[in-house]
């Protein structure tokens, strides 16, 4: 997993929460891709490395089941356009086969963290005192253990399959989106339309759900973009380390295991394609959350 | 300043608290619990029973975790069935590699990311600034373990300059006698490093140039190079503090994926050998071990940082 950090506040505790009311998130999002170089560069490589996993197979016929002992590790050819691997299987139609685990982990473990982040976060920020205290405190024991450390914990206990890479990767991603909305939760908690539907009797589930939950989905959205390009990172990590979905199912980080094996042959069609697959997608998330932040810090200041 | 450390300290006391709870919870999540995690998968029945009497597995889990907690303290961290030795030997044996090889990579990155950094927030927004910014950009979004293979395919496959494989010395003196081994592990975590270390510097210089003592100084009619190395530099070495702290779970996990790249026996290759061969008592221990490492690494960095600029003091004690 490459290092990465937050390069947002660290508690989130400058960025004022933002209004949904007006134009809201959907509204925003359009902006940003239409005025935004940067974000549609980012969208047009995700549409790209979409296209290419799931329709790409319906056009490019290639058997990713069985392998193929005659046809091992050969170098580019018009048969095999980027070669075959040490298993005989095309390596074109197994970047599409490993790119669809790739995106479907990517996705659903950062959409999993999103929901427990904001929930946790939503919680601890509105009810604060020693609730938030503890809630916080267990974030920060979880934040103190590299979450690669934690992964390979878990993935060492239970087989990985694609649910338990989605649930095991999930749980240890929404830290970082829990204290941002802890972060916003804290300041809405004192605004007068929270303080006015208390007093109207509304019940905690309620505010927390429809004021402080609704008032953060800007962050959480810029947040989710980036997980999504953390958790396609960790999942590439853990099957370079052989903790990945077993076979028959692919992904990239395992094909570069294999590359890993004939690098001194100088194999670099083992090597380069499931790199720059990996790269390119992971590339293309941070730019879309880049832009994204940027846009609603900019809308936070021109208020 | 004395009620901040106080705070700050009880704080990581509680913090390090809960990682101990956290490790413990999923100790008693593993199928068959602590017994299996700690006998291993081979162990029979009646050894199960013995080991769970013998341990007070049977007595309240509040009473477990006490009895946990005290072994911890008394520097117990468990022993490897697959080694077959004290973790904390194996601890004590694969640290010093570690901390040499994160340590070189971290001043390699430091070294070189203070005048990228600097030299981006100068030529601001210009081809400079952009050419570098992309690069930082596909560093961090680049897996560590391919920017290892490609240093591995471009450097020493095809230039043949370093070997592959890291240096296989059992001590730190040995592992120095190859420096050239050492060269590709490094440079590796040191880009990965430097990738997010200048965008940090770059956007702390920034922030930094705007301010009002740089305006004074311009007006003043000092030189530019004069008010950039002392009124800017300065002021933006200081959050590199606690970047330090905050990266050091990253570096870490950084650590285990180059240490297994490049096969060089720190606690990297340590961990991950434990995790393909379900070593769990090496597991939680070593967890337990860097969870509490950086919360003492965040504390001293936090501290320092308070230390060297009061206003975090300030802003701090206002939050609360």
């Amino acid at each position: 997993m490459s290092i990465r950090l937050l390069t947002q506040d660290e508690d989130g505790s400058s960025t004022a929460p933002d209004e949904a009311g007006d134009g809201g998130v959907a509204r925003m999002m359009v902006r940003v891709f239409a005025q935004n170089r940067l974000a549609l560069v980012g969208l047009g490589i995700v549409v790209l490395i979409v296209l290419f996993c799931f329709i790409g197979p319906l056009l490019y016929h290639t058997n990713q089941v069985t392998t193929n002992p005659y046809q091992v590790t050969k170098p580019p050819s018009s048969e095999h356009p980027l070669g075959t691997d040490e298993l005989g299987y095309d390596i074109l139609g197994r970047l599409m086969v490993a790119g669809q685990s790739s995106l479907e982990v990517g996705l659903a473990a950062a959409a999993l963290a999103s929901l427990l982040g904001t929930a946790w976060g939503a919680v601890s920020g509105y009810f604060g005192g020693w609730i938030d205290a503890i809630m916080m405190r267990m974030v920060d024991a979880l934040l103190a253990i590299p979450p690669l450390l934690l992964v390979l914990l878990l993935a060492s206990i239970i087989t990985p399959s694609v649910p338990v890479l989605i649930l095991v990767i999930g749980l240890v991603s929404w830290l970082i989106t829990a204290r941002l909305v802890r972060g916003d939760a804290l300041l809405l908690t004192t605004r007068e339309y929270v303080q006015a539907a208390r007093l109207v009797g509304a019940s905690q589930r309620r505010i927390v759900t429809r004021h402080i939950v609704a008032n953060v989905i800007g962050t959480v959205i810029v947040q989710t973009t980036f997980e999504v390009a953390n958790a396609i990172l960790l999942l590439a990590t853990l099957g370079f380390l052989g903790l990945g979905p077993p076979p028959p199912a692919a992904n990239w980080g395992g094909m570069l295991t294999d590359g890993l094996n004939y690098v001194y042959d100088g194999y670099w069609w083992l090597i380069y394609p499931a790199g720059v697959a990996i790269v390119l997608t992971v590339v293309g998330f941070n730019f879309i959350g880049d832009a994204l932040r940027d846009s609603l810090e900019v809308r936070l200041q021109e208020r | 300043m004395i009620s901040f450390v106080a705070r700050r300290l009880s704080q990581s006391v509680v913090v390090v608290i809960a990682v101990t709870l956290i490790v413990f919870v999923i100790i008693h999540l593993l199928p068959g619990g602590p017994a299996a995690a700690l006998l291993g998968e081979r162990a029979t029945p009646a050894q199960i029973h013995t080991f769970i009497v013998e341990n007070g597995y049977d007595k309240p889990i509040w009473s477990q975790y006490l009895t946990y907690l005290g072994q911890l303290l008394r520097g117990n961290l468990g022993y490897s069935f697959a080694y077959n030795e004290s973790v904390s030997s194996l601890l004590g044996q694969a640290l010093p590699k570690s901390a040499l090889l994160v340590g070189l990579a971290v001043i390699v990155a430091v070294v070189l990311a203070i005048p990228i950094g600097m030299l981006q927030a100068v030529q601001r927004n210009r081809l400079v600034d952009y050419l570098l910014t992309g690069l930082a950009f596909i560093g961090y979004s680049m897996p560590t373990f391919w920017l290892g293979l490609l240093l591995i395919l471009g450097l020493s496959v095809s230039l043949r300059i370093f070997p592959a494989e890291g240096p296989q010395g059992a001590t730190v003196g040995a592992v120095l006698q190859q420096p050239l081994a050492l060269a590709l592990p490094v440079m590796t975590l040191a880009i990965v490093m430097l990738a997010l270390f200048s965008r940090f510097v770059r956007s702390s210089a920034i922030e930094n140039l705007v301010q009002d003592y740089v305006r004074t100084a311009r007006a003043k009619g000092v030189p530019e190079a004069t008010i950039i190395r002392h009124h800017v530099l300065r002021n933006s070495l200081t959050p590199i503090i606690t970047l330090f702290g905050l990266s050091l779970p990253s570096v870490l996990s950084g650590g285990i994926v180059v240490e297994s790249l490049f096969n060089y026996p720190g606690m990297g290759l340590l961990f991950w050998k434990g995790a393909t061969t379900h070593d769990y008592p090496l597991l939680m221990g070593f967890t337990v071990v860097v969870g509490v490492a950086t919360v003492i690494g965040n504390l001293l960095a936090d501290l320092a940082y308070g230390f060297a600029d009061p206003r975090i003091r300030l802003r701090s004690r206002r939050r609360r």
